[in-house]
Order: C-alpha cells, then structure tokens, then sequence
C-alpha cells in the first residue's frame, strides 16, 4: 500500500518538499535578501519534525519493502539529528552574515543534508543506505566550499569530495559483494544469510570491510580521517560546526545500523575491526592534537578521538553497547554545539580568529564565558563530575563486559594524553600569558547555545536527564 | 538527622553557587564580602560536622548514618561514615576555616579563590563519607579541577608546569582506578561499597600474556587502585609531582594538598586496598612495606638538601606518608591506628609547617631558605610557633607527630622487623633535617638587610596557629581522643582481612591435598 508507505516515511518527505519550496522560492525571488528567514524557518521545521518524531508512539514500522525501517532506534538518532542541526543553523546565519556569506542556498542545502541523515538512520536495504548517503554528501561538498572565493574553503570542498567519492566507491564495491555473495540487498536477508552456523563466506566478509571503511570515512575514525583536519580548517566555521555534529551521528547510526541489522550474524566478526578502529583513533587523535595552533583543526582532532570512544562502545557487541554508543554520541554533539558557539564568536577587530593562543587570559575580559567553555573542555576531557565522564563509563563498561579489557585500559591512557590539549585552553583562559584579547559579542542564540551545553555537562550528573535510559530503550528496538 | 553529611557535604557548594551567582565586582567591599561568606561557611560547616561526631556511635564499627539514594542508572548516591571515615571528614571541615583564614591576603580574584576552596572542601568530604564507588571516583577526580585552578591561577611563576604535571599525573594514575571499578562493578553486581567489602574477588592465579599472575584478578586490582592511591599519596617513587605542585601552589593550596588531598591516598588503602583484596594485599604486603621504608629513608635525605623551604616540607610530607604505608600493609592493630593517626596528625603537623613558611613569604616574597637567618631576633612569637611544629614534625614525645610514629613503628616492628628498623633511621634523618632548616632560618644573626625590618606574627596569624597547636598537644597528651573513634572499625576491618586470609588458605590446602 503506497499511502502506508508514505505515513511512515512522511517526516522525511515534510523536509525534503520544504527544502523544494523552499529552493523554488529563494530563486524566484532570486535575493539573499530572505535569507534570514529562510535560516529560522528552516530550523523551526527541523526543530518541529525533531518534536514529532520524539513524541511518536512506541513500536517500529517499516515501509518500501523493508528498505526504510522507523523504529526507536532512529527515532533516537533523528532527533538528535534534527536538533543539532536546527541549532547549529541558527548559530551559523550570525556568521555569514558577519562574513558577508549568508546566501539563501545555505539553508537549504542543511535541509536536504538532513534529509539524507534520516534516511540514513532508518536505511534498511543497500540501496537505501546510498541513497541516503549521498543526498547527505552532495549537500556537504558543497555547504564545505561555501565560501566560493577563498581557496582554502574550496580546497576543503574539493579535498571533501575526492575523498568522498573514494569512500563511496569503497562503499559500493562492498555493497556489490555483499549483493553477490548474499543475494539480496536487503539487510534482512544479508543477516538470514549470514546468521547460519560455522564461518562467513570470506566474499561476505571482504564486502563487509569494504561497506564499513566507506562508512568509517564519513565518522572520520583512524585510519580514515586524513581529510577532517583540513576539512575542519578550510570550511566557514558553521559548516565544520555543522560538520563535527548531526553528520557525525547520523554516520554512526548507519555504522550501527549495517553493523547489527545486516550483520548481526558475524558479531565475531567485526568486532575485532571495531576495536583496532577504536584504538587507533583514540590515540592518533590524542596525540595528533596535542601540537595543533588553530583551535578548528584542534576540535578535528577531538572529534577523531571521540569517535574511537564511541566505538569503544560498539565492541560489546550487544544492546549495552549500542546504548553506550548512542548516548556518547548524544553527549558529544551537545558538547560540541557549545564549543562550535564559542568558536564562532571568536574575533578581534571584526576578524574571525582560530589561533588557540588568542584565548590567552579570556577569564579577565569575558569570565563568564570562559567559565562555560572551561566546563565544555573539561567535560571533554572526560573529567567527572561532568557529564562527558559519564560517557566515558558507559563505553568502557560495554568494552570491558565484552572481554576488551585492554581495549577499555588503552581508552583511559588515551584520555588522560587527550586531556593536555583540552587543558591547554583551560590554561590560556585561566592564566597563560597576557596578550591581544578577543573582543567579539555574543548574539543571544550563540550565547543560549554555549552556556546550555555547559548548564546541561554541568547539571546532568544529577541523573543524566534520563537520556541513558531513552538511549537504552533505542538500543533495545534495534537487537530484538 | 537523617542526612546530616550529606548537610555538612553540600553546604560549602552551595555557599559557591551563592557567591558565583549573586557577588559582583571585584573592588574591596566584595573581596572582603567573598572571605567573610567563605569563612561563615566554613565556619559553620565545621560546627555542624561535630554533630556528626555527637551522633557517630564508636561502639558499632559498621557504617552509620547511611543515606542512598537512586542515582544514575546502576549506580547509588551512598553516603554513611565509620571510624576511619569520620576522623577524616572532621579533618577536613577543621582545616578548612583555617585554610580561608590564611588566604585572608589575597587580592586577585578572590571571588573565584573562595569559590575553588569551598567547591574543593564539598568533594574532600564527599570522598571520605562517599559509600558507592562510582560516587567516590566522582568527587576523588573532581578535585583535581579546583585543584589544578588554584595552582595554576593563584601560585608561583613555574605554576604551569606544576599544574600541568599535578592534573595529568593524578589523572593517569586514577584512570587505571575507573577500570579496575568497571571490572569490580561487573565481577559483583554493584558498586555498593560495604557489599564490596564482604564479597571475595577470585585470586587463583591467572596468566597475561605468557606472564603468571599470582593473586588474580586480586593482584590486577589492588594494582590498579595502588597505581591511584599511591601518586595520590604520593609513595616513591611516584612523589615527584609533589614537590613541584606544593611549591607553585599558594599558601592555602600548599595546605590543602598536604593536610587533606595527600590523606585521600591513605584512606583509600585503608578502604579498598586491605579490605577488598585482602589476599594479593598480604601478597604485596612486604613490596609496600619496603616501598614505605625507602621512602622514608630517601626522601629525607634529599630533603636535606633542598634549598627552598617548601620543598623541604613538602620531601618531609613523603616520608611521613612512607611511615602511613608501612603501617597500613603491616597490618596489625597497632600499625594501623597508628597509620591513621599518623594522617590525622600529619594533616595539622603540616599544614601548620606550610603556614610558617607562608608566614615568612608574605613578608619576603621568597622562600629560599638562604635567604633567611636569625628570624628570632625580630619575629619571636614566629620562632616559638615555628619550634613547636618542628618539634612536633620530628615526632616530640607530647605531641602528636610522636604518638603515630610510635604506634606504627612498633606495629610494624610485629610484622616486619627490618622494615621497622630502616624506617627508624628515617625518622632520625627527619630529625636532621627539621631541625637543620629550623637553625638556618630562625637561629643566628640577624644580619641579611632585607630581613632588618621583618615584623612578626600579627593577631590573625597567630589566631590561625592557635587551634593547630592546640590540636597537636591534645592528641599528643590523649590519643585516645581519635584511637577510640578509629580503634573498633580498625579492628573490625583486621578481623575480616584475617579471617579472609584464612579462609584463602583453607582454600588452598583443601586444593593442594585433593
């Protein structure tokens, strides 16, 4: 029944013929002069969606044959998802405009990103999780070279895109064995054909690793990551805020997703893949920051450690781990929201600023401000009694219970390495050496933005806000 | 009251959240309104904690006042006291009034000053009343943040380094901890600390890699939780953040780490160590001992040879902690009252070191010990405060330094006679040393120009030496004030390490003769 069909997939339509109305409106009426509309229209049918796919009732629902699945799972995910990226968008038209780049397309372009995000998440068939895939990407390459006339933001695009088009190409050579030697696309019948007894045929699993290192590039864990420092560096700031938050989750949904739907058979397999991605970016990312001058290619770093702890927490294996995974993922995108807000107002003389030494002795001009992003950086860290810890705990406990003991020993030794760079912006606010200050402003969406995020890595050791609880309630619908 | 420590626990951070919220400015009045709500706070905080001590029943080892609470899924907020917990707690809200009072002198950000301390005092109590292990990881780690603060904004010039080495030090050190409480967690079901304490964690012996691990899974844990509690301590040969964090560190600062964060490290030997894993603890019983025994030795003679005064306390600091790790593996009734009383003791002994020296560097902006002589002249009352708390340092029969030396030495000497001796003549060198510093700071003339105007002791200073030196000659005269408090739950907790032992044994006989 195609009218079924459609109610399950209905948020995702509401977006995607927003996005054309939207796009057939701005060239109409062919001025940025809407812009600013446009940007908080957008993030109130984002935010809006956000509310009514997080006020859904219980139970999952698939449509298309199975190739798109609306379950608790990527409720979680799009959720998350869609809020991020309403609030980044929010933050970022203060930016452009700033910056003279606040063109209608920028809008409209997130919403279609976002688009392919939830189809992402709720991808149950091959064919779907590249479609999904792809709408997201194509919409990245080009929000990355935004900003047309400068060649690093080009640059970043074009690297973006090359590196892009590989991982896809990866990806889709494993989708074809996989397609080959199961039969079917869909991730059904993939885990019907992997779930028997004895080993995976060894075409499977070559197409296995091939599918996850398309997918890794997009979460930019180690080995796979070579792009988002300069990515993170060339793009505008609201883009690589854009870029270190909603893509991420979404990537690493549809990790999980393939992981556990298609194949949920070959756990054995793939944790082992799991686990030396965990490791290596846990490390390369704490020890790759530490020399790092800009504080954008410094959070490309951070990012590239944070995603090896979130698949500390896929290596358990099950439901646990999964859970772990989804409220890290959770805890990280807030974190960086609050960062990215601070970053984008970092400026002298009306001047974008990026140099990490340009925070020195921040406490004095703009103590409150400071204090929040010394609670964002020490949340980070992974310092109790912030939240960030509390993440922390949970992947661990997923990678200790699934006998990664040393896995979870070498996650804390990274932590404490990551912990310098984090503490090295602490100190140049609190007392490195006095220089030319910052003198940016704050508008009131950036401002509501970092002192939330502090507020909630702050506040929530009093009971998480219940999000571990949702998180394990998402993980539960995915492992029947 | 049911939850009196959680009152005594949250008063000082909510008289933070108050000052952080409602004091502005940073002109005279609201420096002087930051101290004086530092110090009502407090103040009051301490008076309210001796309720504790009229409600702790010492009769009963167990744990009293307990509250839990649900908290994070799986975890407990669990609080509650024993012997050892309730001596430390009242330490802390002692010192506290007294720490703010010496820090009556600051001027740069005093909002935020006060602010770190209170925070600080909140997770110093919460870590020795905390009943849940994830809890007392929490607020064991959290410290480091107004720790690494305090440092780094209010110390000296070399305070980015200190700092840095302080945080990341203690942050390697505790994390190996947080797995080991993951593996505990997973192993029992719980996190609930006096459930912890009765259930046996497997010690047959285990292989890593090829390598035998006698002990177990025991052996890998009470490693973890050392390679925490013994930088925390700090034990040779892991001090070496010590001497640099207490000499950047401001007066105050100086004074909370060795009063208060040090003892942290002790209690958690005391809590975790010797109870949970009772039989990798008697396996590496004399490892530690010995660890102790060098520690006392070495870090007095290097101590002799520091040329700045709060290095020297601070190297005097490891050695007494070496004598607290002697006593608390040797394991017997004596050695370990005497440990804790060694702590408590130490916990005024040293602060009262680290005010002096702060006496002096508020005056001359240095402390090098050179540059000093003949303080006796001009600062009398100085001298004489100054004497007594190196007399006490040195372990003067009639003060407390003496009574917890003693005790241990002779706890120890039961278990471990050799031990016993070597740490002996570490405390003949801590004499050497103490006294040494004493005679080139204060005897002599007086002829350093600098030093010809020097004023002594004003009325606040001495009011801020008066209590630690009444503390420091009761407890020297009547012991029994904190052995009585500490002797039942000690002897309880010996009485199930014994027992656990035991019962190891019959395990293993009733293994071997099969």
């Amino acid at each position: 029944m195609i009218g079924t069909d459609l109610t399950v997939i209905l948020p995702e339509l509401v977006l995607a013929v927003y996005g054309m109305a939207a796009l057939m409106w701005g060239a109409w009426r062919g001025k940025d002069a809407e812009a600013p509309m446009l940007f908080w229209l957008t993030a109130l049918v984002m935010a809006g969606l956000g509310a009514w796919i997080g006020l859904e009732p219980e139970g999952g629902r698939t449509t298309f044959g199975g190739a798109f699945v609306n379950d608790g799972f990527a409720r979680f995910a799009k959720v998350v998802i869609l809020f991020a990226a309403a609030i980044v968008l929010l933050m970022s038209q203060e930016f452009l405009r700033r910056n003279k780049l606040l063109h209608f397309e920028f809008p409209i372009l997130v919403a279609y990103s976002v688009t392919g995000m939830m189809l992402m998440v709720s991808a149950g068939d091959l064919i779907a999780l590249y479609m999904g895939l792809e709408l997201q990407s194509l919409a990245l390459y080009v929000i990355a070279a935004f900003r047309r006339d400068s060649a690093r933001s080009t640059e970043a695009g074009l690297k973006y895109f090359v590196l892009g088009a590989l991982s896809s190409g990866l990806l889709l050579y494993g989708a074809s064995l996989v397609y080959g030697y199961a039969g079917t696309t869909s991730f059904s019948g993939i885990m019907a054909a992997t779930g028997g007894e004895g080993q995976l045929p060894v075409g499977l699993l070559i197409g296995l690793v091939f599918v996850l290192t398309g997918l890794v590039f997009k979460v930019s864990a180690v080995p796979f990551h070579m792009w988002t420092p300069d990515v993170y560096e060339g793009s505008p700031t609201p883009v690589t805020a854009f870029f270190a938050t909603a893509p991420k989750m979404a990537a690493m949904g549809l990790i999980i997703r393939v992981l556990f739907d298609a194949f949920g058979g070959a756990i054995g397999d793939w944790t082992q893949i799991v686990a030396l991605l965990a490791l290596l970016s846990m490390y390369l990312g704490a020890f790759a920051g530490i020399g790092q001058k800009d504080i954008k290619r410094l959070m490309a770093y951070s990012s590239i450690t944070h995603m090896g702890f979130a698949f500390l927490g896929l290596t358990a294996g099950n439901a646990q781990g999964v859970q772990a995974t989804l409220f890290y993922m959770a805890v990280y995108v807030t974190m960086n929201i609050g960062v990215f807000a601070f970053i984008l107002n970092m400026e002298r003389d009306g001047q974008p600023v990026t140099r990490i030494s340009a925070l020195s002795m921040y406490s004095r001009v703009e103590p409150l401000r400071a204090a929040a992003l010394m609670v964002l950086m020490f949340s980070l860290a992974g310092i109790p009694p912030l939240v960030g810890f509390f993440a922390k705990v949970y992947v661990l406990q997923a990678a200790y219970e699934a006998g990664f003991a040393w896995l979870a020993v070498a996650g804390v030794i990274a932590s404490v390495i990551g912990a310098y760079y984090y503490l090295r912006i602490v100190y140049l606010m609190y007392f490195g050496e006095p220089g030319e200050v910052l003198d940016g402003t704050m508008p009131a969406v950036h401002w509501a933005a970092l002192m939330g995020a502090a507020f909630v890595m702050l506040v929530g050791v009093v009971n998480l806000f219940g999000v571990d609880s949702l998180a394990g309630a998402a993980a539960k619908t995915l492992l029947k | 009251m049911d939850n009196l420590l959680s009152i005594v626990t949250f008063i000082p951070l909510i008289a933070a959240i108050i000052l952080a919220l409602f004091l502005r400015g940073e002109d005279e009045a609201a420096q002087l309104a930051a101290k004086r709500v530092a110090l009502a706070t407090t103040l009051a905080t301490f008076l309210i904690s001796l309720a504790i001590l009229a409600q702790y029943d010492p009769s009963r080892p167990g744990f009293q006042m307990v509250e839990e609470y649900k908290w994070i899924t799986g975890f407990t907020y669990k609080l509650g006291v024993d012997g050892i917990g309730v001596v430390f707690v009242l330490l802390t809200t002692f010192l506290m009034p007294l720490v703010i009072g010496a820090s009556w002198n600051v001027t740069t950000r005093v909002k935020e000053y006060m602010i770190a301390f209170l925070v600080l005092e909140t997770l110093m109590i919460a870590v020795f009343a905390a009943l849940d292990l994830v809890l007392f990881y929490v607020v064991f780690e959290a410290g480091l943040i107004p720790m690494f603060l305090i440092i780094g904004i209010w110390g000296g010039k070399d305070r980015i380094y200190a700092s840095f080495k302080f945080f990341l030090y203690t942050l390697l050190g505790s994390v190996l901890m947080l797995v080991a409480i993951i593996a505990m967690y997973f192993e029992a079901g719980t996190t609930d600390i006096p459930t912890l304490l009765n259930h046996s964690f497997p010690s047959s012996p285990i292989s890593i890699l090829g390598f035998q691990i006698a002990g177990g899974m025991q052996t890998l844990l009470f490693l973890a939780f050392l390679a925490s509690f013994a930088v925390k301590l700090p034990m040779w040969p892991v001090h070496t953040w010590l001497p640099d964090a207490h000499v950047q560190a401001p007066t105050a600062g100086s004074v909370v780490l060795a009063s208060l964060l040090l003892k942290m490290g002790g209690y958690g030997f005391l809590r975790f160590s010797l109870p949970m894993f009772p039989e990798a603890s008697a396996l590496l019983a004399p490892f530690m001992m010995w660890l102790g025994a060098i520690a006392i030795v070495y870090t007095s003679l290097v101590a002799l040879a520091q040329q700045d005064m709060k290095k020297l306390i601070a190297y005097s600091s490891v050695a007494h902690m070496g004598i607290v790790t002697m006593g608390v593996f040797a394991a017997t009734q004596q050695s370990v009252d005497g440990a804790i009383f060694q702590m408590v003791s130490h916990g005024f002994i040293s602060g009262a070191l680290f005010l002096c020296v702060g006496v002096v560097y508020d005056r001359m902006h240095t402390r090098e010990i050179a540059a000093y002589g003949g303080l006796v002249n001009r600062m009398p009352a100085y001298a004489l405060i100054f004497m007594f708390f190196t007399l006490a340092n040195v372990g003067l029969p009639g003060t407390s330094g003496f009574v917890g030396e003693f005790l241990t030495l002779v706890g120890v000497f039961k278990a471990n006679s050799w031990v016993a001796f070597v740490g002996a003549i570490g405390m003949i060198l801590s004499a050497a040393y103490a006294l040494w510093l004493y005679r080139r700071v204060v005897f002599g003339d007086l002829i350093k120009e600098s030093l010809k105007a020097i004023t002594d002791m004003t009325a606040r200073e001495k009011w801020i030496f008066a209590p630690l030196v009444v503390m420091t000659i009761l407890l020297g005269v009547y012991p029994d004030l904190v052995l009585d408090i500490t002797g039942p739950s000690v002897e309880a907790l010996l009485e199930g390490y014994k027992t656990a032992l035991a019962g190891a044994a019959d395990a293993a006989l009733q293994l071997a003769t099969n």
